[in-house]
């Protein structure tokens, strides 16, 4: 293959895995800027918008009416879980708030499996990829999966109108002043638990988007698909300096760009053309970064993680805070 | 404020009522191995499962109780050490032909290793492996907490749920020692209920006696207020990094007493299903008391073990997780503390019932 195909391949897959890092971290880092809650349910909504998706498809429902359904729905849960047991714990200690978003995690896991069990399907379900988005697209000399340029194109259009409803209307406005400082924003006349209830309104309807792409990409579903997502979504946040959404927004294209190099660098050197290349380089790369390292990748992005908590708690643009 | 008020009220009654607790704890301690006399000898496999499960899992939230309970540095990454020390202790007592036939790539040295349950007339082997497995683990917790502890709040949690997953990624890859994500199977069923109510004996002895030592009361002092226990000369890392290293161990202890119960396990056997259960017991017994340790599982697991007859019968599984979730948000709202908070259940009555 050659080299510069393989590249620009691997940035596209760098940016299409970004869009859906983005689109997950900006739902957490909305909630984390306003309530110092770190939502880890964020991943079992996107894995519900992933059941709604299949439910709907499967009634051999149009694409259109599949994503209009599925959002309604995933922001529903969205505002469902804030009512029932965020609001009640709004003032409890950081970590029951943790620990609650975990129980409403299998909260929302078990009432999918419960309801696989209703509908007497398997615990692991097939997609049922809609035509719109399967297949590959010939884009010069690459064949790109018609799912992965989407994602790629949907990721940072969203997000756009994200931006510019945060900076450019009043809700977004007191959405900001919310996250600054709540008592405040209050004192000022803002409806806090509107803002509240509308972060997670943002965040379920961005989630559902990216969980619809990535069950088309992963090509199955189970209730647990979204432990993986929001582990990383979480360290695209952290990346950004947790609770800012532009960084958020930065952090998932940064991860997305940092895992596809911890795949593509280990095993370059099978690639490489051994005609044209310093075999120095090879042999390098084939002594130190072979490619069975690639299955360590996870690993090597959670200890970035901590690296990051340590040393620069405010993300790789924040400053230095002092409480981390 | 109450527990300093509580402990200053009880000091002037304080040896005969503490006596009657002791008494009250012996009492139960009997009672406990005239049951596991019983249960070893009824033949009933389901009851013997039932309560070697619960003594795992009061060891399990007994550890994690002390590691985030008594200091408020919230672990998600306990069971990581479990999975470590399941792996270890099964790879030292593997019968030596299974090995060769089974885990052909493992380094000479531990190829030829083989603790078997009997070192002369003595159960050594089991023991020996266990606690090696235990010690190996807490080297691993204290490097890893060294780093770890310095983070705080809900950053330490996901930093260690970071190690959770960093673990689970060696223990696949690391396919020459663990098979990979392959069953690790064949290993000797070593456990029975006295290995784990002896284990637990020691578990709980321990936790209890650090709880009411100096460091345990740093422990619970910097969980509190950091600035006001350091301001009287608490340094807050010892006694955080002391009850990491040592939950550690006995968590990989539990891990040992799992492995050489089930027998066949894989990397997904210790993954997030089983840290939130044990997170769940440690919420509804009590984050801090020792008596809550027990008090949680047998709780959580007398529902789950009730609701999982209804799902086997009508095949409606998620029942019981569901049932549990909804457990877990009911306690943290109503009781933040968990049943018990960090008070302890005083057996001073059962004493005195006793001297009657």
């Amino acid at each position: 293959m050659n080299l510069t195909n393989y590249a620009l391949q691997q940035i596209l897959n760098a940016l299409s895995i970004g869009s859906l890092y983005a689109l997950m971290a900006v739902g957490l880092a909305m909630v984390f800027g306003i309530l110092r809650l770190i939502n880890f349910a964020h991943g079992d909504v996107m894995m519900v918008a992933a059941y709604i998706a299949f439910f709907c498809l499967s009634a051999k429902m149009p694409l259109w009416l599949t994503v209009i359904i599925m959002v309604v729905g995933t922001v529903l849960v969205g505002i469902v879980m804030e009512r029932v047991a965020y609001r009640p714990i709004r003032n409890a200690p950081a970590i029951a708030a943790l620990l609650t978003s975990f129980a409403v995690g299998q909260i929302l896991q078990n009432g999918t499996l419960l309801t696989t069990r209703f509908a007497s399907k398997p615990v692991q379900i097939a997609f049922p990829a809609p035509p719109e988005l399967s297949g590959t697209v010939a884009l010069g000399a690459l064949g790109v999966s018609r799912v992965n340029l989407i994602a790629f194109l949907v990721g940072p259009i969203l997000l756009a109108l994200l931006t510019l409803f945060i900076t450019r209307t009043t809700l977004g406005l007191s959405m900001r002043a919310t996250a600054e400082d709540i008592g405040a924003a209050q004192l000022m006349g803002i409806d806090t638990n509107r803002v509240i209830v509308l972060a997670f309104v943002l965040g379920a309807g961005l989630a559902s988007i990216a969980g619809l792409l990535y069950a088309v990409q992963a090509g199955q579903i189970n209730p647990y698909l979204g432990f993986t997502p929001v582990l990383k979504a979480f360290i695209a946040a952290v990346i950004g300096g947790f609770g800012s959404i532009s960084g958020a927004m930065l952090g998932g294209y940064a991860l997305g760009f940092l895992e596809v190099l911890l795949t593509a660098l280990p095993g370059l050197g099978d690639i490489l053309p051994a005609s044209s290349t310093n075999p120095a380089l090879i042999a390098f790369f084939k002594t130190y970064l072979p490619g069975t390292l690639t299955s360590y990748r996870d690993a090597f992005v959670f200890v970035i993680l901590i690296l990051i908590l340590l040393f620069r708690p405010g993300g790789i643009l924040g400053t230095a805070e002092t409480r981390r | 404020m109450t527990a300093t008020a509580r402990s200053l009220t009880s000091t002037t009654t304080a040896t005969p009522s503490r006596r009657a607790n002791r008494i009250g704890v012996f009492g139960l301690a009997l009672v406990m191995v005239a049951l596991i006399v019983l249960l070893q000898n009824s033949g009933s496999s389901v009851w013997q499962g039932i309560f070697t499960n619960l003594g795992m899992f009061i060891i399990l939230v007994a550890s994690l109780n002390l590691a985030s309970g008594f200091t408020g540095v919230f672990s998600l990454g306990h069971i990581g050490f479990m999975a470590l020390g399941a792996y270890l202790a099964a790879i030292l007592t593997l019968p030596l032909e299974t090995k060769a036939a089974y885990l052909n790539r493992l380094p000479a040295w531990l190829a030829v290793v083989h603790l078997d349950m009997m070192v002369g007339p003595f159960p050594l082997g089991f023991l020996l492996a266990t606690i090696i497995a235990g010690l190996a683990v807490a080297l691993v917790a204290l490097l890893v907490g060294a780093v770890l502890m310095r983070l705080s709040g809900n950053f330490v949690s996901v930093a260690t749920l970071g190690f959770l997953v960093i673990v689970r990624v060696v223990l696949i890859n690391a396919d020459d020692f663990t098979r990979g994500s392959r069953t690790f199977s064949n290993v000797t069923p070593y456990t029975d209920l006295w290995w784990v109510y002896g284990w637990v004996a020691v578990t709980l002895y321990c936790v209890w006696r650090l709880k009411n030592s100096a460091f345990g009361r740093a422990m619970f002092a910097q969980r509190e207020d950091v600035a006001a226990a350091q301001s009287i000369g608490i340094v807050i890392m010892r006694p955080r990094l002391l009850a990491f290293v040592l939950s550690a161990f006995f968590t990989a202890v539990v891990g040992s007493l799992w492995g050489h119960f089930i027998t066949s396990f894989s990397p997904n056997t210790f993954y997030f299903d089983l840290t939130f259960r044990v997170i769940t017991m440690m919420v509804v017994g009590g984050m801090g008391s020792v008596s809550g340790s027990v008090i949680g599982p047998v709780i959580v697991l007398a529902i789950s073990e009730g609701l999982r007859r209804i799902e086997d019968s009508t095949q409606l599984y998620g029942i019981s997780g569901l049932v549990l979730a909804i457990l877990f948000i009911i306690i943290v709202v109503a009781r933040p503390g968990g049943l018990l908070g960090d008070r302890e259940i005083n057996f001073g009555w059962l004493g005195r019932l006793a001297r009657r």
